[in-house]
C-alpha cells in the first residue's frame, strides 16, 4: 500500500476494485465503512459480484471479469475530456503524459461500455465522483492482478492516481491489500527470483558483491532464477528436479491441479515443510515438520508495510521444529553455517543488508510495537505514505495501456465466465481454518455460485450437486442460486480440496509479473445424471 | 493544536478540545468507573456509572464519558454522592442479574463484577421480579444469555457503529428489553459475520465465545501478544494460553491496525494450532509411503538429494518455495539457503495466488 490503513478513514472517495475487502480483509474493510458511515466518504465499487461492500456504495459497478481497463481507460477519457485532470501534479510530478493522453482519447466511455458492459452514464459518475473528490483512494486485491494482463490492470489504477493527483496525500494512493499474513515481508526478503532483500536487484553487480561479503560465498548466481508458475513448467520439463516447498500448498491454490501433480509426480525429490501434511505434502518424498505461528519468534510485515512481532506462545507439538531452525540444520549439512539464527540476530543481519529495513530491530519493534519501511536507520520513525515528495524513479511515469481481453473467454462449448476467490470464515487453502470446528460448522463445504436466469436455464436448483467443467478439469460442487453473481458468471472459492476450484482455473499468465489467470475461465454446468459421466478432480 | 486546561479532583489537567472527561482524566491518570463505555464507539451516556460531578452545571451531575472536557471546568469524580449513585446503580442492576459468578464464563473478566466488588455491593436492596431466559445457543461460535444483560447496547452498537452491519437491535420495551435479532431469529439466518465483536464489548457473561467455554479464566491464562497469521491486516492479537494450549484469542483495545477490532478468522481461527492432524515427526518416503523417520535421517536425506542434483545438474536443477505464511527471518534465511549455499535464484513464493 502507499498509503497507511488509518489514512482510509480520511479518503473523500475510495474506488474498490477487484477486491471482496469484508470478507477477504475484514478489519479493512471496517475503515472503509467507517470512511462511509462517519466521514461521508463516497465509496465507489467496481465489482462483478454483488459483494457486502456494495450495500455501503455511493454506487456500483458490476463490470464483466478481465475488462477492468477498459472500465478505467473509459473513465480517464471522462477526466479528461470534462477537464477534471489534476494539471498541476501531472506537469511537476510526472511524465509521459502526451502518449497516455492519445490512447486514452481513444477510449470515449461508449467504447467502453462495449466491452465492460458498464453504461457510459455509469462511468461518467464514477469518473466524477473520483476525480473531484478532495483525496480519493484506490483498493485493490487480486480481482485486479490475477489476470493474463494484470500488469495493465494495476498500471491503469496508477494512471488514475496521476491523473488526479492522488499519490503521496492523506486519504489517496494506490492500494493493494496483502492476502496472507506475510505476502509482502516474503517478497521484501528477497523470495522472489530476480531480487535480493529489499528489492536489490540480483542482475546488479555491486548489490551482488555486497550479499557475497556478507554470506562469506565467492560468487552468487546473477541471472534471475525461476517464478512459481515457471519452476512448474521447468520441473514437468525435467529442467528442475529438486523442488523444496516451505509453507504453501499450491496443489489447491495454483491453477489448473492436473498440470501441476504431473509436475510435482515429474521431479526426481520433492521436500515439503509444513505445520499439516498437505495436499501437496502428500507428494513429496521428505516431509518436515515445522511449528506453528503461534510457536516461533519473528516478524512479519503487513499490508501497509507495517513490521510487527510474532511471538511464541506455546511449543510445537512433538519433534515439530521452527522453520529457521530446519533450513539451518540443512544449510549445515552441506557445508555451510548460518551462525546464529535466532530471530534477533536474524533481524539483525536483514537490516544490515536491506536500507528499507536498516532501523528497524527487536529493541526497537519492543519498545514502539511496530515500524513501516522504508525505515532507513535506527533512529527513522518510519513511513506511513509513500511517493510524498517524488517518486521512487523521480517523475511519475503514465504508461498508457491498452485493453486485452482474458486468454479465455465464454464460447458455445464453455458458455459461463467462472470466478474465484475467498469466503468469510475460509482462508486460502482451507489448511487451517477448515480444521477449526466451529468455522467448519458455519461453512462446511464448497459451492459454486450461479445466477437464477442460469440456474433456471440449466434446470439446477440450490442445494443440487452438479458438475462444473472447464477445458482443464471438471469438479462435483453443490449449487447455490443466488443474484449475488450476474447471469453468465459463476463463483466457486478456492478453499476446498474435495472439489478444487483451481483445478478448473487457466494457467495463462501475465507476461511481466505470471501471475496465472485465476479470475476468468470459461467453464459449462453439467447437472442431472449427465454429470455422472464426467471424472471428477479431487485435490 | 489549541490545549485546554481544567481541574480534576483537584488536579490540573491539559487536555486537547473535543475529549471528554473521561478521556481527559485518563489521560491523567485518574479512572471514572464505566459500564456502557468502550473507546471503539460513540458516546452514549446510558448507564450513569461514570457521573462526575461539574461545578456549576445545573443539578451538577454529568456523565463523563459523553461530556466534552472544557476550559476552566472543575470536575469531581469521587465525592460521596457520587459513590452512593454508582453503588445504587449497581445495586439495581444486581437485583435482576443471576450472580452466578462461581460459573460464569466472564468471571475476572466482567465490568459488573469489577463494579460490586468496587463499591461493596454483596446483596442488593432491591428485591424485584428477575428473568429467567434460556441461554441462546443457535450457532457453534456466539452464545447469548439475556439474564446476564444490563441493556448498555455496546452488542447493538459495535454491530451497527464498527461493524456496519446491526444484526441487533433492542426488541420490546421495559423490563422485557433485551439486544434481540430480527424477529428473534438465530444469527446464523441473520447477516452475522460471527466476528465476536458482540463478545469483545459485552461488559458481562451476556454474550461469550463458546469454543472457549470453561476453558481457562483471565487469571489463569497468560496472554501472548502476536500478529495474527491469516490475511494481510497484520492485525495484534493475544493469544490466551493455558497448561500450554491456546484457550482463547482476544483483541488488545486501541493497538495496531485493528486497533481492538477483530474478524472470525482472527479471533476464532486458532484451534488448527493443537489439532490432531498435526504433524509431529519427519516423514520420508519408503516403498512409496511415507513413514515416520528421524530429525537426523530426513534432514541428511534433504542434503544429499539437493547437493547430489547440484553436482550432477547444476544449482539451477533445484528450486525453492517460499513461504507468505512464515516470518520475515525465515524467508530470509530460505532465500540465502537457495542463493548461498545451493547457489540459484529459483527461490520464489505464493506473492501471485
Amino acid at each position: 500500500m502507499t498509503n497507511s490503513l488509518e489514512d482510509l478513514e480520511q479518503a473523500a472517495c475510495i474506488l474498490v476494485i477487484g477486491s471482496n475487502t469484508t470478507e477477504a480483509h475484514p478489519i479493512v474493510g471496517l475503515r472503509i465503512k467507517k470512511a462511509v458511515m462517519k466521514n461521508d466518504c463516497k465509496l465507489i465499487v467496481a465489482e462483478p459480484r454483488r459483494i457486502r461492500l456494495c450495500y455501503y456504495a455511493d454506487q456500483w459497478i458490476r463490470q464483466m471479469p478481465g475488462t477492468d481497463v477498459a472500465l478505467l481507460n473509459g473513465m480517464m477519457n471522462v477526466i479528461l475530456s470534462e477537464g477534471l485532470a489534476d494539471e498541476e501534479f501531472i506537469r511537476e510530478r510526472t511524465e509521459g503524459f502526451e502518449e497516455f493522453k492519445k490512447i486514452i482519447e481513444q477510449y470515449p466511455p461508449e467504447r467502453a461500455t462495449e466491452i465492460c458492459g458498464v453504461r457510459p452514464e455509469e462511468i461518467r459518475r464514477a469518473a466524477r465522483t473520483f476525480a473531484s473528490a478532495p483525496s480519493a483512494a484506490i483498493v485493490y486485491a487480486m480481482g485486479i492482478t490475477q489476470h493474463s494482463h494484470g500488469v495493465d490492470n494495476v498500471i491503469s489504477l496508477a494512471n488514475l492516481a496521476m491523473l488526479t493527483g492522488n499519490v503521496g496525500k492523506v486519504g489517496a494512493g494506490v492500494n493493494p491489500l496483502r492476502g496472507q499474513n506475510n505476502v509482502q515481508g516474503a517478497c521484501d526478503m528477497g523470495c522472489l527470483p530476480n531480487v535480493f532483500p529489499g528489492y536489490q536487484a540480483v542482475t546488479d553487480s555491486q548489490a551482488r558483491e555486497k550479499f557475497e561479503r556478507a554470506w562469506g560465498v565467492e560468487r552468487l548466481p546473477e541471472t534471475p532464477g525461476l517464478t512459481l508458475m515457471e519452476m512448474t513448467d521447468a520441473a514437468s520439463r525435467g529442467e528442475v528436479e529438486v523442488l523444496y516447498i516451505m509453507g504453501e500448498n499450491p496443489v489447491i491454490s495454483d491453477p489448473d491441479v492436473a498440470h501441476l501433480k504431473e509436475a510435482l509426480e515429474g521431479l526426481n525429490f520433492l521436500v515439503v515443510q509444513d505445520i499439516f501434511l498437505t495436499e501437496t505434502a502428500a507428494y513429496a518424498d521428505v516431509v518436515l515438520p515445522a511449528a506453528s505461528f503461534a510457536e516461533k519468534e519473528g516478524t512479519f510485515t503487513n499490508t501497509d508495510r507495517r513490521v510487527q512481532r510474532v511471538r511464541k506462545a506455546v511449543e510445537p507439538p512433538g519433534e515439530a521444529r521452527e522453520d529457521s531452525w530446519i533450513i539451518a540444520q540443512v544449510a549445515a549439512r552441506m557445508g555451510y553455517n548460518m551462525g546464529d539464527i535466532s530471530a534477533p540476530s536474524v533481524m539483525e543481519e536483514i537490516a544490515g543488508l536491506t536500507p528499507s529495513y536498516a532501523g528497524i530491530s527487536y529493541r526497537r519493534l519492543e519498545e514502539l510495537g511496530e515500524l513501516r519501511w522504508p525505515c532507513p536507520s535506527p533512529d527513522h520513525p518510519g513511513t506511513p505514505i509513500l511517493h510524498v515528495e517524488k517518486f521512487t524513479r523521480g517523475k511519475g511515469k503514465f504508461s498508457p495501456v491498452e485493453y486485452r481481453p482474458p486468454a479465455e473467454v465464454p464460447d458455445d462449448e464453455y458458455p459461463l465466465i467462472l470466478t474465484t476467490g475467498r469466503v468469510l470464515l475460509h482462508y486460502h487453502t482451507g489448511s487451517m481454518t477448515r480444521r477449526v470446528q466451529a468455522l467448519h460448522e458455519l461453512d462446511p463445504e464448497n459451492q459454486v455460485w450461479v445466477n437464477p436466469a442460469d440456474a433456471g436455464r440449466l434446470g439446477i436448483q440450490s442445494g443440487e450437486e452438479v458438475g462444473v467443467e472447464s477445458r482443464r478439469a471438471a469438479i462435483k460442487v453443490r449449487a447455490k442460486v443466488t443474484e449475488r453473481v450476474p447471469k453468465g458468471i459463476v463463483f466457486i472459492p478456492f478453499h476446498f480440496g474435495e472439489s478444487p476450484a483451481n483445478a478448473l482455473t487457466n494457467t495463462a499468465l501475465d507476461p511481466v509479473a505470471k501471475i496465472p489467470e485465476l479470475k476468468v475461465a470459461a467453464v459449462r454446468i453439467i447437472a442431472g445424471p449427465d454429470k455422472d459421466k464426467l471424472s471428477f478432480v479431487r485435490a | 493544536m489549541k490545549h485546554i486546561s481544567l481541574t480534576i479532583d483537584g488536579i490540573e489537567v491539559i487536555t486537547t478540545p473535543g475529549r471528554t472527561i473521561l478521556e481527559a482524566a485518563a489521560e491523567a491518570g485518574i479512572r471514572i468507573p464505566t459500564l456502557c463505555y468502550d473507546p471503539r464507539l460513540e458516546p452514549y451516556g446510558s448507564c450513569r456509572v461514570c457521573l462526575v460531578e461539574v461545578e456549576g452545571q445545573g443539578r451538577g451531575f454529568l456523565p463523563a464519558c459523553a461530556t466534552p472536557a472544557d476550559e476552566d471546568m472543575v470536575v469531581r469524580t469521587d465525592t460521596e454522592k457520587l459513590r452512593g449513585i454508582r453503588r445504587t446503580i449497581i445495586e439495581l442492576l444486581l437485583s435482576d442479574h443471576p450472580n452466578d459468578c462461581m460459573t460464569c464464563e466472564s468471571a475476572g473478566n466482567c465490568e459488573l463484577q469489577d463494579l460490586a466488588y468496587e463499591y461493596g455491593v454483596r446483596k442488593p436492596r432491591f428485591q424485584g421480579e428477575q428473568h429467567h431466559h434460556e441461554a441462546i445457543v443457535d450457532n457453534p461460535i456466539i452464545e447469548r444469555d439475556y439474564n446476564k444483560c444490563v441493556l448498555c447496547g455496546r452488542c447493538v452498537r459495535i454491530c451497527r457503529e464498527v461493524q456496519g452491519v446491526g444484526v441487533y437491535d433492542f426488541a420490546n420495551r421495559g423490563f422485557e428489553a433485551v439486544p434481540g435479532t430480527p424477529y428473534n431469529r438465530p444469527l446464523t439466518e441473520t447477516p452475522c459475520e460471527f466476528c465476536g465483536q458482540c463478545v469483545s464489548t459485552c461488559p458481562t457473561g451476556a454474550i461469550v465465545s463458546i469454543p472457549s467455554k470453561g476453558k481457562g479464566r483471565s487469571w489463569q491464562v497468560r496472554k501472548v501478544r502476536t500478529t495474527c497469521a491469516y490475511c494481510g491486516c497484520g492485525c495484534q492479537i493475544d493469544l490466551h494460553v493455558r497448561d500450554g494450549r491456546i484457550v482463547d484469542v482476544s483483541s488488545p483495545l486501541m493497538v495496531g491496525p485493528g486497533e481492538g477490532n477483530h474478524c472470525a478468522k482472527g479471533r476464532y481461527g486458532y484451534g488448527f494450532v493443537h489439532h490432531s492432524d498435526r504433524l509431529t515427526t519427519p516423514l520420508v518416503r519408503k516403498e512409496g509411503e511415507l513413514v515416520p523417520a528421524t530429525w537426523e535421517e530426513a534432514l541428511g536425506l534433504v542434503a544429499d538429494r539437493i547437493s547430489k542434483a547440484v553436482k550432477e545438474q547444476g544449482p539451477d536443477s533445484v528450486a525453492f518455495l517460499a513461504s507468505a505464511r512464515c516470518t520475515n527471518e525465515e524467508n530470509y534465511l530460505f532465500q540465502k539457503l537457495a542463493r548461498a549455499v545451493v547457489g540459484t535464484n529459483n527461490v520464489d513464493h505464493c506473492a501471485r495466488l
